[in-house]
């Protein structure tokens, strides 16, 4: 009985349920001592001095480190090189883990405080005297491109990161001539804080006598943590740093990237010799957690008499914050710009994009990461050019539609889908919402005095990036394939070693579905590893919805090579041609006969080779693959929005969310529903509730609970999920991914939802969070 | 100052900073590591043990409020290797993913149903004001306890 497609309980489930859950800040090192950041409080200053003699004699303070002691170490590097239209590379300011000339936003570090408890680390850290002049700060992508404004970098004039485009500009302005209809808006993607539950924490440790510098962290990727703090930053070979990223409570993107805190409290550990830990408080993951979105552009679509789309032409700006953060020049570029043509067939697209330093934290991606800032503005503008053609909103959709038949279908914005069903993904989804009974619920809250409205977005998004050498293309500096390793024991149990990394996904349920699958064992037989770079041999890690995609088509490669030794195996005992040895459920069988080995029996003659055929084959059943993407994977979907106004208040229920996503092949689709619900979540959270706000002095004024909105329980509905699956064409798995989808789809579908509930009453756009302050707000100035 | 309490069904005593926090007694003096703290300002619910079998967040307390009082964390409710029914329900309704929220999750909806046998899908929401979760979209949590609260019914 295959195991791929069944609802399995989670194995991760019984630790994380009974307390027994081994998170960064759970782990206790012998004789560890704790570290505590001293931050800057200005968006924009210099530094004039830095005294520390007073917190230096505070009780139980064993060092205190400031940047100067760093110097000679490298700064934190940027893992992506982007190109300006003239072919130059972007701007690269030095990111150094401690400033020591000006600090350039709130929460930039000056200093660390090392003591023997986490209470005197931090009251030593508030008599760290630290003299600084404000400076005029640029707290937003206007202040940062304005005349005259304050310089963020002394290096990077206009405070311009890179001015990039994708696409031609001849075909996309024909296509402005000859329109008969141009539609346009401005689009802001409000910046986000992404709050994975569990802090952000790193523990050090260093063993002089092995010279081995362990580093406990909270990361989504450990050997890329390996990668870039030891080549790049430290100076220390792999072989003798090891990076665990233990259970990882959520990441959405912010514990990808190599961050200035475990960078020196891994330099400040070697350089005591012995562990230092820190765990970051919520504010500070406020303050200094990779930010997400923050993006504002102008968008027009060329369309013809029938509402046909012609053109597009995107331009955008993008919010990189103060400095570079590890994929942050690649969110607002590649996983954006490609995506503009969206489920559509509309056969000239331009994008520009224009990106800029303020004092603010880094930007960098956040679940969907670029994708859902295109889809946003797509979705949004097609809404409004139906409503300016007057055609319905589903037919225009319906009309530019990709059809079944046109894969595999080249965008003039570099990617090429392989498979998709958009129009059934979008049939399914009306039905589901019951689209065709709307206005007899609108009708009847507005009986009740309620605005009632209904949104839709379709959405493709490009996940599992790429072929490597395209990704380096593209500007990445590293590969983008992934490893697994399995490892079949004597008496046929298997352990699997991936490179990906699970912080909720379900990897080790589903990977060992998928695994048990292939060799016809339980999945009870199978255990899956992550996180220790002393353990698995290389691996890229997990986010951009690739774990499956990428990481399971390396599983099952090594998988595939388990078996092909194992037919050597079997046919030697079963003295028979290898060629005629076929392996399924289970069984290796000589073709056409009865004469078969269980899976068990082949995994001991591999490890005890009495009757073996040594000579050809080696013993033992160990496998290891590295699997590199032929291509994106291309999820896609429509997702649906019912929601309700209050007039009077401007407060907003989400009545009814349907989503129908294609996201390739499914492993465990109760994992897969969970996944989309959460993405979901965020994505309505986005739309209606979170906004990270900074001032005009680059003060963060959304910095706790207190005042940056979660979405909670009551906030949402109960979600339908339902999918339309067609299989990737070119991984193994057949997997597209499905860990981004529900924040990329659902967001500009409960905006089209509350644009068509206001549409009565005059409004026409409202921008996001649309809280219920901007929606009286909208209604009273609609209604003059 | 020294206190004394029962934790988890056991007695202990502890010298302890006036200052120092419950959460902080359980997690470091203790090592019940399954006690979570995501937040600073009382607001996330990560933390949420029983004292004296009313569910209260472990941050809000001190250490030296629990003087004397009975205070139960999440490795207390398996009993004889037996997962506590939420326990259960969580695990079949997928109601967790990262499991970092989920010790606070499971300890206040455990508390709801003491109060409430069975909440309707507002009461569980509104219940869980004080909890946040970033992965599930809650969900599969409403439904965890739902599936709870009507599995206990013939009980």
């Amino acid at each position: 009985m295959g195991a791929i497609g069944q609802p399995i309980k989670r194995k991760e489930d019984h630790r994380f349920l009974t307390g027994r859950g081994r998170y960064t800040d759970d782990i206790v090192r012998p004789n560890q001592a704790y570290a505590h950041f001293v931050r800057s409080p200005y968006a924009h200053a210099k530094i004039n001095a830095i005294d520390t003699a007073d917190a230096a004699e505070a009780e139980g303070v064993i060092a205190i480190y400031t940047g100067k002691d760093l110097e000679g170490i490298g700064g934190i590097p940027c893992g992506w090189q982007i190109h300006n239209k003239d072919g130059s590379p972007m701007a690269e300011p030095a990111h150094p883990a401690l400033v020591s000339d000006k600090v350039r936003y709130v929460g930039d570090m000056v200093a660390i405080v090392v003591a023997e408890t986490k209470v005197q680390a931090k009251a030593a850290a508030q008599l760290v005297a630290v003299d600084y002049d404000p400076i005029d700060a640029v707290g937003s992508i206007g202040a940062a491109i304005a005349e005259g404004a304050a310089q963020v970098h002394d290096d990077v004039a206009n405070n311009r990161c890179f001015d990039w485009h994708l696409g031609e500009k001849d075909p996309v302005d024909a296509a402005f001539a000859k329109a008969d209809h141009v539609v346009e808006m401005d689009v802001v993607n409000n910046r986000l804080i992404p709050n994975a539950m569990e802090p952000r924490a790193a523990i050090a440790e260093y063993d002089v006598s092995s010279d081995m510098t362990t580093l406990w962290t909270t990361s989504q990727n450990p050997h890329l943590i390996r990668l870039l703090l030891g080549a790049f930053v430290l100076s220390i070979p792999e072989h003798k740093l090891r990076v665990i990223a233990p259970d990882v409570g959520g990441g959405f993107g912010s514990k990808i990237y190599l961050y200035a805190e475990e960078t020196v409290v891994t330099w400040a550990a070697r350089k005591l010799g012995r562990a230092v830990k820190w765990t970051a408080d919520r504010t500070e993951a406020f303050q200094a957690d990779a930010h997400g979105r923050d993006q504002v552009g102008h968008a027009r679509l060329a369309l013809d008499k029938d509402g046909k789309f012609l053109g597009l032409h995107i331009k955008n700006k993008a919010n990189m914050g103060a400095y570079l953060s590890t994929f942050a020049p690649a969110v607002p570029t590649y996983l954006h710009g490609t995506l503009f043509a969206g489920v559509y067939t509309t056969p000239a697209i331009y994008v520009e994009v224009e990106a800029v330093f303020t004092n603010t934290a880094p930007v960098d991606a956040y679940r969907g990461a670029g994708r859902p800032e295109a889809t946003y503005q797509l979705e949004r503008l097609v809404d409004k050019a139906a409503d300016q053609l007057g055609i319905d909103r589903i037919e225009i959709r319906r009309k530019n539609m990709i059809q079944k038949d046109q894969f595999p279908y080249q965008t003039p914005v570099a990617l090429e889908y392989d498979t998709g069903d958009f129009v059934a993904c979008l049939d399914l989804a009306l039905k589901e919402a019951d689209w065709a009974g709307f206005e007899a619920r609108r009708a009847e809250a507005k009986s009740r005095g309620k605005l009632r409205g209904i949104g839709c977005s379709t959405y493709l998004e490009a996940c599992g990036i790429a072929p490597s050498a395209l990704a380096g293309a593209l500007g990445a500096r590293a590969g983008l394939y992934e490893s697994g390793s399995i490892r079949v024991h004597p008496t046929g149990s298997v352990t699997v070693f991936t490179g990906t990394h699970s912080h909720g996904q379900g990897h080790e349920t589903a990977f060992a579905q998928l695994v048990a699958d292939h060799f016809g064992v339980d999945v009870d037989a199978v255990d899956i590893q992550h996180g220790d770079s002393a353990q698995t041999a290389f691996g890229m890690g997990t986010y951009g919805s690739r774990s499956l995609a990428v990481g399971g088509s390396a599983i099952v490669q090594a998988a595939d090579k388990v078996i092909a030794k194992g037919k050597k195996i079997a046919a030697h005992l079963l003295e028979a041609s290898e060629a005629d040895i076929e392996f399924a459920d289970g069984k290796f069988t000589v073709k056409g006969t009865d004469r078969e080995k269980t899976f068990g029996e082949i995994a001991l003659a591999a490890y005890v080779p009495h009757n073996y055929p040594i000579e050809e084959v080696e013993p033992g059943l160990e496998e290891t693959a590295f699997y590199d993407p032929k291509n994106f994977t291309f999820p896609g979907g429509c997702h649906i929005c019912e929601l309700e106004v209050d007039p009077e208040t401007g407060t907003i229920e989400v009545c009814n969310i349907v989503v129908t996503d294609d996201v390739g092949r499914i492993i465990n689709p109760m994992i897969v529903e969970g996944q989309i619900h959460g993405g979901v979540a965020q994505g309505i959270g986005q739309a209606l509730l979170e906004g990270c706000v900074y001032d005009e002095d680059g003060q963060l004024l959304t910095g706790s609970y207190m005042n940056y909105t979660m979405p909670r329980a009551a906030d949402l509905p109960m979600m339908k999920v339902g999918n339309h699956v067609t299989h990737c064409t070119h991984n193994p798995v057949g997997a597209k991914g499905v860990g981004e989808v529900g924040s990329i789809g659902v967001t500009p579908a409960v905006i089209n939802a509350v644009v068509d509930a206001l549409k009565p009453v005059g409004v026409k756009d409202i921008e996001m969070p649309a809280t219920p302050q901007r929606v009286w707000q909208a209604i009273q100035s609609a209604q003059g | 100052m020294q206190v004394t309490m029962t934790v988890n069904n056991k007695s202990i005593t502890r010298d302890v900073e006036p200052r120092m926090l419950l959460v902080e007694l359980i997690r470091q003096e203790l090592a019940l590591t399954g006690t979570h703290v995501g937040c600073d300002t009382s607001q996330c619910g990560a933390c949420t043990v029983m004292v004296d079998d009313k569910s209260i967040k472990s941050c809000t307390m001190l250490a030296v409020e629990a003087d004397g009082r009975s205070v139960k964390t999440i490795e207390s409710l398996e009993t004889n290797g037996e997962l506590h029914p939420m326990q259960a329900a969580f695990k079949e309704c997928h109601g967790l993913q990262c499991g970092f929220c989920t010790p606070g999750m499971v300890m206040s909806t455990v508390d709801l149903l003491q109060n409430n046998a069975n909440p309707s899908e507002g009461e569980i929401r509104e219940w869980l004001e004080g909890n946040i979760c970033r992965c599930t979209g809650y969900h599969n949590i409403v439904k965890a306890v739902q599936h709870c609260a009507g599995g206990s019914k013939g009980a």
